[in-house]
């Protein structure tokens, strides 16, 4: 449902341009949890950003195709994509603590989100709101839904955010380090909550880490991603058992030696 | 906040100033325009603040005068604010070549004496009371522009908008409905500030001629009638000064003390 061919994306810093996406070519198939796994900088947050065409200035797409459902979106114009973002792919970000705007309830932007994609009215949209927020299991919802981002913890908020991705039934989720801000057992059980959503909705999801664990516990299919480069690809069996680069091997080791 | 004495005196004094402005039909015990004596007359029991040279009751006077000084603040600075926060909210919000553009056309107008400019647009204009308003506030937004620009530009860099963007917000919805509230503290600050430079401005004009225009009393152009009879009636120019110098400075007031609220580690700053 998605292919990534050749995405090339620089940034511009004193007139050079920096690679940060270096002819980068995936697929990832309907209903399936591909994980980009790489360390800071390796550029992997950077093709979350190419996808949904958000790359923050002095950024730019340079060259590539992202095919979704067959159609090259990065022809579109701006007008054409802002229809596309939060209605077919949805984004959550790593820090649930300023992903969520401080001034306005959790329901509004909740609202927000369903209305500007979904013809629905205020009343079916605050319905559908609660709905999200008992989907991604907040207990209280009806009540919740009217509080501030602040009173609401760190995983709650991370709920919060998913609700908000999925409020319109994307068909595919860029889940950019989700629970990297989070503490372990939080950790995990928003881990568990993508994988139920996942199923449910029938999403295709990239979910982006640098933790070997999540993608092991999370993802059918893996791409390694070092310095811009994509360096490996496989099943996540096939990677941890017969690594093929030397930078996948190290990082294997690594996870070997954590396990011992 | 208003453990700050001084913020509270400023909101004492302001709040009695805009009831007296609101009621002025009901406080003014004679009609703003109306020769109600043939003499200057010093204050008295009968007249607060004495007469003036043609015999107008000066209490009455002020009090219409308050109302005049007040609506022109306050409408100069909702145009201020309104211009200043659209430029402002463009430039930081978009960046690149529309930041430079605005960025240089602030510049430009905080380079030029705005004191001239604006006598000079009131000279070709009539002037009167609406145009008073429009050219204070068409000479005063650059302020407001540049700190909405320095919100935007800081408030852009956060990650919940990112995530606007990321639900299908169109850079509109996403300047008004999620930048602008965060960016609130601030402005409000600078619109207090702004009121006091908008009064002044206003009275400085009308004193040179240029503002509100004869006979409707505002506290410029009754200082301005003061001038002739300074040493047989000081009192003509004291009181329109007192009252301009009182609602300045408690603006000021009101606006440091939310400042320091806003944003205690300021202290420091513009004292």
């Amino acid at each position: 449902m998605l292919e990534v061919k050749n995405l090339t994306t620089v940034f511009y810093k004193d007139g050079t341009a920096v690679t940060a996406v270096d002819d980068v070519s995936f697929t990832v198939q309907k209903g399936e949890i591909l994980g980009i796994l790489g360390e800071s900088g390796s550029g992997k947050s950077t093709v979350a950003n190419s996808i949904m065409q958000l790359v923050p200035p002095p950024g730019k797409i340079i060259s590539g195709e992202i095919l979704f459902n067959g159609q090259d979106i990065l022809k579109l114009s701006e007008h054409e994509m802002i229809k596309i973002r939060g209605a077919k792919i949805a984004m959550v970000f790593q820090d649930p603590f300023t992903s969520l705007n401080p001034v306005l309830t959790v329901g509004e932007q909740i609202v927000e989100a369903i209305r500007l994609h979904q013809g629905l009215n205020k009343n079916e949209a605050w319905q559908r709101a609660i709905e999200m927020l008992e989907t991604v299991r907040i207990n209280g919802a009806a009540e919740r839904i009217r509080d501030y981002p602040h009173q609401f913890s760190g995983g709650m908020r991370q709920r919060v955010m998913l609700a908000m991705a999925l409020s319109c039934q994307p068909e595919l989720l860029l889940a950019d380090e989700p629970t990297t801000a989070l503490d372990v057992t939080i950790q995990a059980e928003i881990i568990k909550l993508i994988k139920e959503l996942q199923q449910k909705f029938n999403l295709s999801v990239i979910y982006i880490t640098h933790n070997f664990g999540i993608i092991r516990a999370l993802c059918q299919r893996v791409i390694v991603m070092h310095g811009g480069k994509v360096v490996e690809v496989g099943t996540v069996s096939q990677i941890i058992s017969a690594p093929k680069e030397e930078y996948t091997r190290n990082l294997v080791n690594c996870l070997q030696v954590l396990k011992s | 906040m208003l453990k700050n004495k001084l913020t509270v005196f400023g909101l004492t004094i302001l709040t009695l100033f805009a009831i007296v402005a609101l009621l002025a039909p009901i406080i003014a015990p004679y009609n703003p325009n109306e020769i109600v004596d043939t003499e200057t007359l010093a204050p008295s029991a009968q007249h607060l603040f004495g007469t003036d040279d043609l015999g107008r009751d000066i209490f009455s006077r002020a009090v219409y005068g308050a109302r005049i000084s007040l609506t022109v603040g306050l409408v100069a600075v909702i145009l201020a604010l309104i211009i200043g926060i659209l430029l402002g909210a463009v430039a930081g919000y978009f960046g690149g070549w529309v930041d430079t553009l605005v960025s240089r056309f602030i510049d430009i107008m905080l380079a030029f004496p705005s004191i001239f400019l604006i006598l000079a647009i009131q000279a070709m204009l009539t002037p009167n009371i609406y145009n008073v308003m429009i050219v204070i506030g068409l000479t005063s937004w650059m302020g407001v522009a540049r700190l909405v620009r320095g919100e935007y530009l800081k408030i852009r860099e956060l990650s919940y908008v990112e995530a606007a963007q990321a639900i299908g917000c169109s850079p509109w919805r996403i300047i008004f409905r999620h930048i602008l509230p965060n960016a609130q503290a601030p402005i409000i600050v600078a619109a207090t500030l702004g009121m006091a430079g908008a009064i002044l401005t206003e009275s400085s004009l009308s004193f040179l001629g240029l503002g509100v225009q004869p006979p409707t009393p505002s506290w410029g152009n009754m200082l301005m009638d003061a001038q002739a009879y300074l040493r047989d009636a000081p009192w003509l120019a004291i009181i329109p000064g007192i009252l301009i110098l009182l609602t300045v400075l408690s603006f000021y007031l009101i606006g440091e003390g939310l400042r320091q609220a806003i944003d205690p580690r300021q202290d420091y700053a513009g004292s």
